[in-house]
């Protein structure tokens, strides 16, 4: 799993039936010290997730074994909303 | 599969009942040119491999898992033969 | 599976009702010679690690299976806590030569 950030929504009309009533958001993923880094995923939201939070990201096939993504064509799904990340290491 | 060498071993008390009794390796992917080819990995071994040993890595579960005969367990590493040799001339 | 340190944990009240219950650690992967190499993860822990422990750690559809028959949206998990390890890179080296081939 990766820590992500909402940035954004995708909308589209035309898709897989299967996704239908599924909100798509775009993330971009973010350090443990909430820093963002290269490179986004369209993800399935499965938490009602909001603009900005951070997130909890599974991908691959585990990502339909959310709650809600069973047997849809979903490779990435939002599962957790962060409250706060706890970091052992000093740097 | 990848051409492989075992760089190492680990031992580990507290781990998945599904990995009791089974050699854990640290397994370098090689390049043709055998070069380091990306980052090691720690796979279980099914063909009594040892350090040094050239061998034959799947990184694809269920030919991990299924290698060993731990169906549907959390493996996905697998050392699964020893290379006697490699020829790229007379394919 | 891949050798990582656990370096932090994560707290998420709103969570998928298949991670109900489940640790979250941050975990920065290691190279056999256990410098950081690569971005850090959040994976599921089977173990009990605890802060600054050594583990390895499986990814994909597999690292859910370590918590079958409870199914479990993760795509990695912890599985074990390494105790020792062993590395050797020049084993073998020699005798495989310099020839392209000969990986």
């Amino acid at each position: 799993m990766i820590l992500a950030r909402v940035v954004g929504t995708v909308v589209a009309t035309r898709k897989d039936p299967r996704l239908e009533g599924k909100k798509l958001l775009v993330l971009k993923p973010v350090s443990p010290d909430g820093k963002e880094e290269p490179g986004y995923v369209v993800a399935v939201d499965t938490v009602g997730a909001g603009f900005r939070e951070t997130v909890i990201a599974v991908s691959g096939s585990s990502a339909r074994m959310a709650e809600g993504c069973r047997d849809r064509p979903v490779d990435t799904a939002i599962v957790g909303i962060v409250d706060t990340v706890s970091l052992d290491r000093k740097e | 599969m990848l051409i492989a060498r075992v760089i190492g071993e680990l031992t580990a008390t507290r781990k998945h009942p599904s990995h009791e009794g089974l050699k854990l390796l640290l397994v370098q992917p090689l390049d043709l040119d055998g070069s380091d080819r990306g980052d090691a990995v720690v796979a279980v071994d099914a063909v009594q491999a040892g350090i040094g040993d050239r061998v034959l890595l799947t990184t694809e579960g269920y030919s991990a898992f299924s290698s060993v005969g731990r169906l549907m367990t959390p493996i996905e590493a697998a050392v699964i033969g020893i290379v006697d040799e490699v020829n790229l001339k007379s394919v | 599976m891949y050798l990582g340190r656990v370096v932090g944990c994560v707290w998420a009240t709103v969570k998928n009702a298949c991670l109900t219950g489940h640790r979250l650690l941050i975990v920065q992967p290691v190279t056999p010679e256990l410098q950081d190499k690569g971005r850090c993860i959040v994976c599921t822990d089977w173990t009990g690690a605890g802060a600054g422990e050594l583990v390895y750690w499986t990814r994909a559809r597999e690292a859910s299976f370590a918590f079958l028959p409870e199914e479990v949206v993760t795509d990695a998990t912890i599985v074990g806590i390494v105790d020792t390890i062993h590395v050797d890179r020049t084993a073998g080296r020699r005798e495989s030569g310099q020839g392209g081939a000969a990986c």
